[in-house]
């Protein structure tokens, strides 16, 4: 078409167009979203490798990149060992978390009874600090995993609770309608209805769960301490902090912030998965 | 004569499939949607219920679904077999407002529900649901999602939904009113050539007097605070009913007598 169009002198915007194109055809948009925040990262890191080097700065107030990139590597043997303790009190107190919350949702929405007598507790154990409570979940636990994995279920659990539950109590009242004109049972509605409706509400507490379950695991080791074999990376971090091993410490920090960007991307792609043929959440807008 | 008017009601017809014998509703909140409410539905009648809002029509509509007992009166059916509550049998279906499907479902889905609620497999299911499905025109759209439907096609599943349990009475609660004027008057006459091919009983509630004097053999106007019948009306214009029927002296005499009783409902109710 536009060949056939009369050349006016538009040529000035057309060609600013035309230099967007370009750009385009050389980068996706999807390479772009990659490329600018990396970009960026160089940026800062070289930025703060200049700064370190150009006024002195020593490693124990402020390490260089390439100092946190050393220890990185050099200390992966205590550091990897740490990290594994992490997960694995992250994960299994988030999957625990998870069978909890779901299962004490749906009690809650069958009985306003187990409602009035549970919902109550959950919030106050909800809005007392996790720190406070450590100390005495550490005397009454035979080891300080267990009490880490307690400390971390509490906080991870109240989040699935109350979204699930909330999702069990929106169900659409015409279709709760529609169940109850075909007989449909207890069970069938509970299953085919609110369990169903119940999904997004339920992916939105597992975002927040997933990130909590990390922050409690390692809030729960800075108030609980650990030492030896068992340690994770918060314990890691404070020794480092103690022997003044800042490339250390830069280093364990990291690793947290990773995996936690890796928690929500993943529990990101699973609401994604789940949601993505029907909930207006997953859909793009078409307009 | 094409338009028979008795405010004493409609002589009954032989056996009615269902009556509403004196039937009241009051809320909880105090309200009272209905007064002593008596009504006959003849087998095979397309019976609308046409009054202003609060006038308690989708009440009465409910209640015959068997969604809420009446506060006081009764509920018959002289020719089905019900149990002991007066609940509706599964032979009553129920078109709601909206189109009221479950979103995580397809079209399938949705349609094979009712009878996936009674215990039958997606595949002792197919035929019947394939065959509601192409019964609203829709048997392409099995495996899409209702998001992806338009308002009219929604509408449609849900119908098919309604229909794919063989239902002797279709409950249907201002089922287009959320439609545009091109839709609403072709799903209005998909649905009377379906009621004419099959002979259901339809009670169909609606504020729209067009839409009441195109689609029923009678109309029963309703007035509110408390509700009320008002007035039973049999409009007397043969099926089928097309297009040309919409521009006929007959609709628009009809039209004018309808409207008429439902200004005088209005006059006769509580001002909201």
């Amino acid at each position: 078409m536009s060949e056939i169009l009369p050349a006016p002198a538009s040529s000035a915007t057309s060609s600013g167009s035309g230099f967007r194109r370009a750009l385009g055809l050389v980068f996706s948009p999807t390479l772009v979203r990659i490329l600018v925040p990396v970009l960026m990262l160089f940026l800062l890191l070289a930025v703060w490798q200049w700064y370190v080097v150009a006024h002195k700065v020593p490693p124990y107030i402020l390490p260089s990149p390439v100092l946190v990139a050393n220890a990185l590597v050099k200390d992966w043997p205590i550091l990897g060992a740490a990290l594994v303790v992490t997960l694995k009190i992250t994960f299994t107190a988030l999957i625990l978390a998870l069978v909890g919350g779901v299962a004490l949702a749906i009690l809650i929405s069958q009985s306003k009874w187990v409602e009035l007598a549970i919902y109550p507790y959950a919030v106050i154990l909800q809005v007392t600090p996790i720190v406070a409570i450590s100390p005495l979940i550490i005397i009454y636990t035979p080891s300080t995993q267990v009490a880490l994995l307690i400390c971390a279920w509490i906080v991870a659990f109240f989040p699935v609770l109350s979204n699930t539950a909330q999702g069990l109590k929106s169900t659409d009242h015409n279709l709760l309608n529609l169940f109850e004109l075909y007989r449909a049972s207890r069970w069938q509605t509970l299953f085919w209805l609110r369990i169903p409706a119940a999904l997004p509400y339920f992916l939105a507490g597992l975002r927040i769960a997933g990130g909590l379950a990390l922050i409690a695991a390692v809030v729960a080791e800075f108030a609980a301490g650990s030492a030896g074999s068992g340690s994770g990376l918060a314990f890691r971090l404070l020794e480092a902090q103690f022997r003044l091993n800042i490339p250390r410490l830069f280093a364990a920090l990291i690793l947290l912030s990773v995996t936690g960007v890796l928690i929500f991307f993943a529990t990101s792609l699973v609401s994604h998965l789940l949601l993505r043929k029907w909930h207006e959440s997953a859909l793009r807008r078409e307009n | 004569m094409t338009f028979t008017a008795s405010p004493a009601g409609m002589p009954a017809p032989a056996r009615p499939l269902v009556s509403l014998r004196s039937v009241s509703k009051t809320f909880s909140n105090g309200t009272l949607a209905l007064e002593h409410m008596s009504l006959d539905i003849g087998q095979g009648e397309f019976v609308s219920l046409l009054g202003p809002s609060g006038c308690g029509k989708s009440t009465a509509l409910r209640i015959i679904a068997g969604l809420g007992a009446p506060s006081s009166g009764s509920l018959d059916w002289p020719t089905s077999m019900h149990d002991a509550t007066g609940k509706a049998e599964p032979e009553v279906s129920f078109v709601f407002q909206e189109p009221t499907l479950m979103p995580w479902a397809t079209v399938y889905e949705n349609v094979w529900l009712p009878l996936r609620l009674r215990g039958i497999s997606k595949k002792a299911a197919a035929s019947d649901v394939r065959e509601a499905l192409a019964m609203v025109g829709l048997e392409k759209f099995e495996t899409a999602y209702p998001r992806e439907l338009s308002g009219g096609m929604k509408m449609r599943v849900s119908i098919a939904r309604a229909l794919v349990t063989r239902p002797r009475l279709l409950l249907m609660d201002e089922p287009f009113a959320a439609l545009d004027e091109i839709t609403r008057f072709k799903l209005n006459n998909d649905l009377l050539t379906l009621w004419e091919k099959f002979g259901w009983t339809v009670i169909f509630v609606t504020h729209s007097v067009f839409e009441s004097v195109y689609l029923s053999s009678r109309i029963v106007v309703m007035a509110a605070r408390p509700g009320r019948v008002f007035t039973d009306m049999g409009v007397e214009a043969p099926y089928p009913r097309g297009d040309e029927f919409r521009t006929s002296t007959v609709y628009n005499d009809c039209c004018r007598q309808a409207s008429d009783a439902l200004d005088a409902a209005m006059n006769a109710s509580v001002p909201a």
